[in-house]
This record gives structure tokens, C-alpha cells and sequence, in this order.
């Protein structure tokens, strides 16, 4: 400890000095890099190698399948009338690729107001290589790591922090996503025939990178706004949801009073009227025990 | 429960002995000579009740009241209506450690904590929307057979009060939990206040004691939901009641069926057991949908906060219809001058229109009454169909209905059905002016048809579906007389009176001061019965009767048919 106080106190006799400031700038430029160095990605040159491949291998891909639209640098093409055909790709990054194509959304049947989930029409190798392709026109959100959208790590926390993480996921999705997405997640209306699709059964990957990159008409949420963390919290929150026993009994599809009112109507009160019918159909009998004749 | 051993039932043989009285007996006894009661008992238990299905809706609404008030009473155990900020500790994990109102919290605390807590709150809820569901059928009902008619104009008012105060229950009730649904209902019915023109403001502080959400709002809805409107609908049920008793029920036209009796079965036994046999059904029916089906889930919904709305924020079922209005109105409606906006897409369609149907429903016996010019008591109902004009505009305020309550589900059907949410607003702004107009004119005419085929069926008989041929090779079918009952129904009913317009000018050569008013009253008198069909008079019966007498008997008499099948049948 002494040492330690001695050090640091000849070390301050020269903060005063006229080469302290280079000095000190020297050491810092030299720790970030050294520290860059030590901590990138290893072997990277041989990833960047592994990653010129993927990247020629989306391109291929992209002329084929993506390019009518996009364009073949992914600059996106008017069509005749002036009219977007597709949308430039430039800066939407690899994560935007790896939702839109891997929940089948693109390639597109038809432009439209809605862009609706279908059958995956690329293998998870092939969007790799496509969202590789875009991620290299220009940057952009590139697609998550499992660890930044894998809730595990907040089930595995003490029970009060997990609940506290939980709630948190609830507020921001209260907050946020309840607008469009229903409180049960199970989707909403927007203009014109276009909607907010379900959030059941979709996986933790694809919303973080919803969340990341906003598809169609839905908002960015980028990690300046809600951090990795807070998003893992959303996604824990949607999957305790969906857990959760329905306490209640059958949700009646969950989409709030309009389902309650057609079920009251349909069962409740249909069903009252047929027992009133019944009621009223069964009349007395006028005389005790059988009928003598 | 005899306490006769031998009832004489001759004057020749031995007089009535006494038996032994039983105990039930005494102490019925001991009842009657302090109170007094077998008198009014005997009166009233041996009160007579026709019988039909549709007499029984608003029992329906009756016992789901009952149900509501014991569901109701087990909620205020744990209820606590305040709005003081604590954080949740309960049993819901996901909400653990949110910041909520005490009535949201103890909302939370009947579902989760207390035993049966969310099959009671569940069935008060569902409760709630059979009690208006029903009084609704029952209204429609009373209005299609004419049973509004005097003397029980007061009874129809007292119900459309009723039904009015249930909505407002509703409400009330629904914004309780102060979960993020209500509280977007609170904020609403907030906007609804201040959307009245120069007293909104005031309204609005009178109603939340300050500016939106307050403190005070709970507490309030709290007191007007368990106390005011509960208490107002109980002394109006009991005088609806009352009146039925007192006017006695109404009955279908029918064989020994008149204006001045009542034909059906006793109090006791039969109605007690068939509406006590009802009451079971109706709270086990309540009890099978709080038990199996999820109502208002809370804890789905989160605590309530102004900043946050959800997706497929609707009122519950019964204010859908105002919603739907003010979903589609068009925004151009909403007018500014002098530094003041008139917030008029809200006011016309949730202050204003619900007021005027209100108004017209409460009006409803005493415009009927003036139109038709009749004085008379009634006590048989009409049939919808011999009321085309009537059941015509039934079917225009349902068609109504329907169309706004469609509208206020717009989000919902464009997900579900895949459609637009916009071109559903264009199509119901359209729908909304025109479907009534072709719902009206479409059942007034498909009244006329069913007066029309039952005319023709009492004059000359049903259709049997046998085809004869006769010895010369014509084919005809076999008609039968319809049976006592239908044939009253059709034969048994009022003519319809039309008014005739009084002289202009009186036998002085005055001019009689009301003279527009009486051409309004003509017109609209002609309008409601000038189209009806009018029941076949005796003479036009026997005509026809007289007609079938000349064919070569292809109306046969149902015992004589028979007869000749089982002639038949026997040759074989």
C-alpha cells in the first residue's frame, strides 16, 4: 500500500509537466489499440476470408432471387411509372435480411399493404449468406448474437430480480408495442388492410431483430432506445406470457371485449332463449301418475 | 299439507272432519294470525301465468340480476376503490414489483388470492352483460307484440330507465379495476364530458374533483356503482314488477283467450317451479361461463397509465355502439370559430345520439298511441307480422344497432376477416344511413307476405303436400283447416283502424287550429296501416267455406281423411 502511495505520488509530481498531456494521450492510444488487438474476434483474418466467401455466396443469391426488385446492388428499382418496386438496401444491415427472409416474408408474392409471414423459401445457410451480402453494402444492424436476444440468462437470475426483469420486459411492451401488437400480443389493425402480426410463436431471434430494425410500418427500436438487455426483457416478458396457464379459462381468442361480446350473445344469451323455449315448451301435466283410458 | 282427513264431495254423506294438524300447518298458522299473509298468499299464489317462451326473457334479466347482486356483494368483501399507489406483491409473477393502485391491486388480490375470487369476479362480469343482453330481447319483444300498448306504457318507460341504468352499471363497473382497458374507458368517457358544448369543462372537474385521471374518479364510480344505480334498479325492478302484477301478463290471441281474462297456470306450483326451475339455470349458465370462459384479464392488461393504450380497446358490448358512431364519423365534423373548437364528432355521436334513442324509446307508447288514435286497453298481443310498419322500424333500429356495434369492432373484423379498416368506415358510413332504410322496407313487405299466406291459409286451409287426382284426371292438392289455436291467432286479431282526416273547416267555417298537425298525424297513420292486410271477416270465412263446398271435396275433413287411409290401409 505504501509502495503503491509512493508510486503515485511521483508519478503526480509530473501531471504538471509539459509532455503529460502526449504522454498520457500516448498510453491511452496504446492501451485502446493494444486492448483491440488482444480482444477482436480472433482469427480474424481468417473470418474475413470465411466471410468474403459468404458474401460472394449471397450475392449469387441475391441476383437471383432478390435482385428484380432491389436491384443487383441492392440500390432498389423504380418501376415504369416512377413507383418503388423495392426498396433501396443499402444500411437496413444483415439483421433486417435474417427476419424478412427467415420468417418467409421475402421474397414477396406480391407488393401490398401488408407483407405477410409464409413458409421459409431459403435454407438458414443461405440466409446467412444473404444477410451477409447486404450486411456488406453498407452498415447496419448486423444479426444479433444469441446472446444478445436468448432471455435464458434473466430466467436463471434470483426470483426477485428475475420477476423485476419480467416486469420491466411487461412495461416496455405495455408501453410500446401494445399499441399496434394487443396487450396479449396477439396483433392489431393498421390502415388500409395492413395489421400488426401475432407475437406468438415467433422466435426470440426474429423479434429482436424486429424490434432492431422495424419492419414495414413498425417503429425502430434501436439500442440507443432500448438496450439489448431491456429488449431480452420483452422477449422473457412474451414468453412467460405465453406460459402462462390461462387462469381465466378459454381466451376467446384473446383480442378483448369484442370476442366477450360475441360469446355472450352467441352462448349466453343463445343458449337462455333455448332454455326458455324449453322451459316453456314443457307444459303440465293434468293428471297424477299414467293415464288410465 | 292437507288438514282435512275427508273432504266431503256430496251434500248426502257425512260432513268434513278435521284432521290432525301438522306441524308445518301450526306454524303456518302461528304465522298467518300475527301477519295476515294467507290472504294476499292465496290471492297471489294462485295468480294465473300464460305460457310462451318469449314471456320469460326478462326473467332471464331478472335472475342474472340476482346473480349479480350475490357476485357483486362477494367482490365488495375485498374491493378496495382507491387510488393510492402501492407496489404488487401478489401472486401474479409478472406484475411483481409494479407500482398500482390499490384497486388494481386488490382486483389482482380476488383473482389470484382468494379462493374462488376470479370465478365469482368472472361471473359478475358475464352476469352484467347477460342482464343487458336479456333486458335488451325482452324490450324487443315487448315492443314487436305490442305489449307496450296501454295500460302498461309506464312499465315500458320504467324498462327503457332500466336498461339505461344497467349500461351506466355497466360502465361504472367496468372502470373499476383500473387496469389498462378501464382506465382507457375512464379516459374516454373523460373526453365524452368534455366534448358537451360550454358545460364540458366544468363537467369533467365536477365528475374526476380535477384534472384527468385525479384521485377521486374510483372512489366515485365505486359508490355510484354499488350504492346509487344498484339501488335505483332494485325500487324500478320492484315497481316493474308490481305494475306486471298489477295489470297481469299479457296473452296471445286464442281460442277462449279475451281482453279480459287470462288464460295459463297457477303461480303455484307450476310458475314458481318453472321460474325458480329458471333462476338455477341461468346462475348455473353464469357460473359454467365464469368458470370456463376468460373475461377482462386484468392482469393481461396491466395496471392503467395515461401514456399507454392497447390494441383492441374496445367498451364492453353494450357502449360499442356509440363507439362505433364516433369510429366512423367523419372528421371534417369537428368545427372551430372565434378561438373555440366544437369537439362535434364526439358529442353527436356519444352525448347526443344515445340521448335522442333514449328520448324516442321512452316516447315510443305515447307516438304509437297518437298515431293509431287508439284509446283501448290491450292484454292480447299482436303478432309481428299484423304490425308490419312496427316490426319494420324494429328491424331498422336493429339493423342500426348492429351496423354501429360493427363499427365500434372495426380493428377486429379487419384482422379477423382481412379487410380494411378503412374501406369497412366507407362502407358503414354508407350502411349506416341505408341499412335501416332497406331493413325497414324489406320486413314491412315480408310482413305484408306472411299476412297475406296466413290469410290465405285461414280462409282456405293449409297446404297437406297430398296431390289427388280425380276421376277425370285433374290434380289437385288437399287442403286441411289449420288447427284452433293457429286459426284464432289469424281470425282472433284487431282490424286496424285508420284515422280519417276531420273537415278543415268546423260547421261555423272556422278553421280548426291544428290542422298541420292532425295532416302529419293522417299521413303517418296512413303510412303505419294503409299497406296491413286485414284479418278475413266472418262473412269472407264462410264464403270461402262455401267455395270448397262447391269442389269436389278437395278439402276434406281431417277425420275423414284419416278414416280413409286406415279404410285403406285395411283393404291391403
Amino acid at each position: 500500500m505504501r509502495f503503491l502511495n509512493r508510486s503515485a505520488g511521483r508519478l503526480s509530481r509530473h501531471r504538471r509537466g509539459r509532455f503529460a498531456g502526449l504522454a498520457v494521450l500516448l498510453v491511452a492510444l496504446l492501451v485502446t489499440g493494444g486492448a483491440y488487438a488482444a480482444l477482436a474476434p480472433a482469427g480474424q483474418a481468417e473470418q474475413s476470408q470465411d466471410n468474403a466467401e459468404l458474401v460472394e455466396q449471397g450475392r449469387e443469391l441475391f441476383l437471383v432471387g432478390c435482385s428484380t426488385c432491389h436491384g443487383q446492388n441492392g440500390e432498389g428499382v423504380l418501376d415504369v411509372n416512377g413507383n418503388q418496386l423495392g426498396p433501396s438496401l443499402q444500411g437496413v444491415g444483415g439483421a433486417a435480411v435474417d427476419f424478412q427472409v427467415g420468417t418467409g416474408r421475402m421474397p414477396m408474392v406480391q407488393p401490398g399493404q401488408q407483407n405477410p409471414r409464409k413458409s421459409v423459401a431459403y435454407s438458414d445457410d443461405e440466409t446467412a449468406a444473404l444477410a451477409a451480402f447486404v450486411q456488406s453494402l453498407a452498415p447496419g444492424p448486423d444479426v444479433p448474437d444469441e446472446s444478445d436476444y436468448d432471455p435464458s440468462s434473466i430466467y436463471e437470475l434470483p426470483e426477485d430480480e428475475r420477476d423485476a426483469a419480467i416486469n420491466r420486459g411487461q412495461q416496455i411492451f405495455l408501453t410500446n408495442c401494445t399499441a399496434c401488437h394487443n396487450f396479449n400480443g396477439r396483433g392489431g389493425a393498421m390502415p388500409r388492410g395492413g395489421y400488426a402480426p401475432t407475437l406468438r410463436g415467433v422466435s426470440d431471434k426474429h423479434i429482436y431483430e424486429a424490434m432492431l430494425t422495424g419492419p414495414s410500418q413498425m417503429d425502430v427500436f434501436s439500442d440507443g432506445n432500448i438496450p439489448p438487455e431491456n429488449k431480452r426483457e420483452v422477449i422473457a416478458f412474451l414468453e412467460t406470457l405465453q406460459e402462462q396457464p390461462q387462469q381465466g379459462g378459454f381466451s376467446l381468442g384473446g383480442l378483448g371485449p369484442v370476442g366477450e361480446g360475441l360469446y355472450v350473445w352467441v352462448v349466453g344469451i343463445g343458449g337462455l332463449v333455448g332454455f326458455a323455449v324449453w322451459i316453456a315448451a314443457h307444459t303440465t301435466r293434468t293428471k297424477k301418475g299414467k293415464e288410465t283410458a | 299439507m292437507s288438514t282435512t282427513s275427508k273432504v266431503a264431495d256430496t251434500n248426502g254423506g257425512t260432513a268434513a272432519r278435521s284432521g290432525k294438524p301438522s306441524k308445518v300447518g301450526a306454524a303456518a298458522n302461528w304465522a298467518d294470525e300475527r301477519l295476515g299473509l294467507a290472504g294476499l298468499a292465496k290471492k297471489n299464489l294462485r295468480k294465473v301465468f300464460p305460457d310462451h317462451w318469449s314471456f320469460m326473457l326478462g326473467e332471464i334479466a331478472l335472475w342474472s340480476f340476482v346473480v349479480l347482486l350475490v357476485t357483486g356483494v362477494f367482490l365488495t368483501f375485498w374491493f378496495n376503490p382507491s387510488m393510492t399507489e402501492i407496489e404488487y406483491q401478489g401472486s401474479y409473477a409478472p406484475l411483481r414489483g409494479s407500482y398500482i393502485s390499490e384497486a388494481f391491486n386488490s382486483s389482482l388480490h380476488i383473482s389470484f388470492d382468494v379462493r374462488g375470487g376470479l370465478l365469482l369476479r368472472q361471473m359478475h362480469h358475464w352476469a352484467a352483460h347477460l342482464f343487458i343482453g336479456s333486458m335488451l330481447i325482452h324490450m324487443m319483444r315487448v315492443f314487436l307484440t305490442g305489449a307496450y300498448r296501454k295500460p302498461r306504457e309506464i312499465n315500458w318507460v320504467i324498462g327503457v330507465l332500466l336498461l339505461t341504468l344497467g349500461t351506466l352499471e355497466g360502465f361504472t363497473g367496468y372502470s373499476l379495476p383500473d387496469d389498462l382497458l378501464s382506465g382507457t374507458g375512464v379516459r374516454a368517457a373523460d373526453g365524452f364530458v368534455k366534448s358537451i358544448p360550454v358545460i364540458g369543462t366544468y363537467g369533467s372537474f365536477l365528475l374526476f374533483g380535477d384534472e384527468f385521471p385525479g384521485h377521486s374518479i374510483i372512489p366515485r364510480l365505486y359508490i355510484i356503482h354499488v350504492l346509487l344505480i344498484p339501488g335505483l334498479i332494485l325500487g324500478l325492478i320492484a315497481a316493474h314488477m308490481l305494475l306486471l302484477v298489477y295489470h297481469k301478463h299479457t296473452q296471445w290471441p286464442g281460442p277462449g283467450r279475451t281482453e279480459q281474462n287470462v288464460v295459463g297456470f297457477p303461480m303455484l306450483p307450476v310458475y314458481a317451479a318453472k321460474a325458480g326451475g329458471f333462476f338455477f339455470i341461468v346462475f348455473g349458465a353464469t357460473a359454467l361461463m365464469g368458470g370456463l370462459m376468460t373475461i377482462n384479464p386484468i392482469w393481461m392488461y396491466g395496471p392503467y397509465d395515461p401514456t399507454k393504450v392497447t390494441a383492441g380497446s374496445q367498451p364492453d358490448w353494450y357502449m360499442g355502439w356509440p363507439d362505433g358512431l364516433l369510429r366512423i364519423i367523419p372528421g371534417w365534423t369537428e368545427v372551430s370559430f372565434w378561438g373555440v373548437t366544437l369537439a362535434l364528432p364526439v358529442f353527436l355521436t356519444v352525448i347526443l345520439m344515445p340521448t335522442l334513442i333514449i328520448t324516442f324509446l321512452i316516447l315510443y307508447p305515447f307516438i304509437d298511441n297518437w298515431i293509431s288514435g287508439d284509446k283501448r286497453e290491450h292484454h292480447l298481443l299482436q303478432r309481428p307480422r299484423d304490425t308490419p310498419a312496427r316490426t319494420g322500424l324494429m328491424a331498422a333500429l336493429v339493423t342500426f344497432y348492429v351496423l354501429a356495434l360493427f363499427a365500434g369492432g372495426n380493428d377486429i373484423i379487419a384482422i379477423r376477416l382481412d379487410l380494411s379498416i378503412n374501406q369497412i368506415t366507407y362502407f358503414l358510413r354508407a350502411a349506416i344511413f341505408l341499412g335501416p332504410i332497406l331493413a325497414f322496407w324489406i320486413t314491412k313487405r315480408w310482413c305484408i307476405s306472411l299476412q297475406r299466406h296466413a290469410k290465405e291459409q285461414a280462409l282456405h286451409g293449409y297446404e297437406t303436400g297430398i296431390i289427388e287426382r280425380s276421376p277425370d284426371g285433374a290434380y289437385s292438392e288437399r287442403h286441411l283447416p289449420l288447427p284452433d289455436a293457429k286459426q284464432a291467432l289469424i281470425v282472433g286479431r284487431e282490424r286496424d283502424q285508420l284515422l280519417e282526416l276531420e273537415p278543415a273547416v268546423d260547421k261555423n267555417g272556422v278553421e280548426r287550429p291544428h290542422n298541420r298537425k292532425e295532416r302529419l298525424r293522417l299521413a303517418l297513420n296512413r303510412f303505419w296501416f294503409a299497406d296491413n292486410l286485414q284479418p278475413p271477416t266472418a262473412a269472407e270465412i264462410e264464403a270461402a267455406h262455401h267455395h270448397h263446398d262447391g269442389h269436389d271435396g278437395h278439402e276434406l275433413e281431417a277425420g275423414a281423411h284419416d278414416d280413409d287411409r286406415d279404410a285403406l290401409v285395411k283393404g291391403h
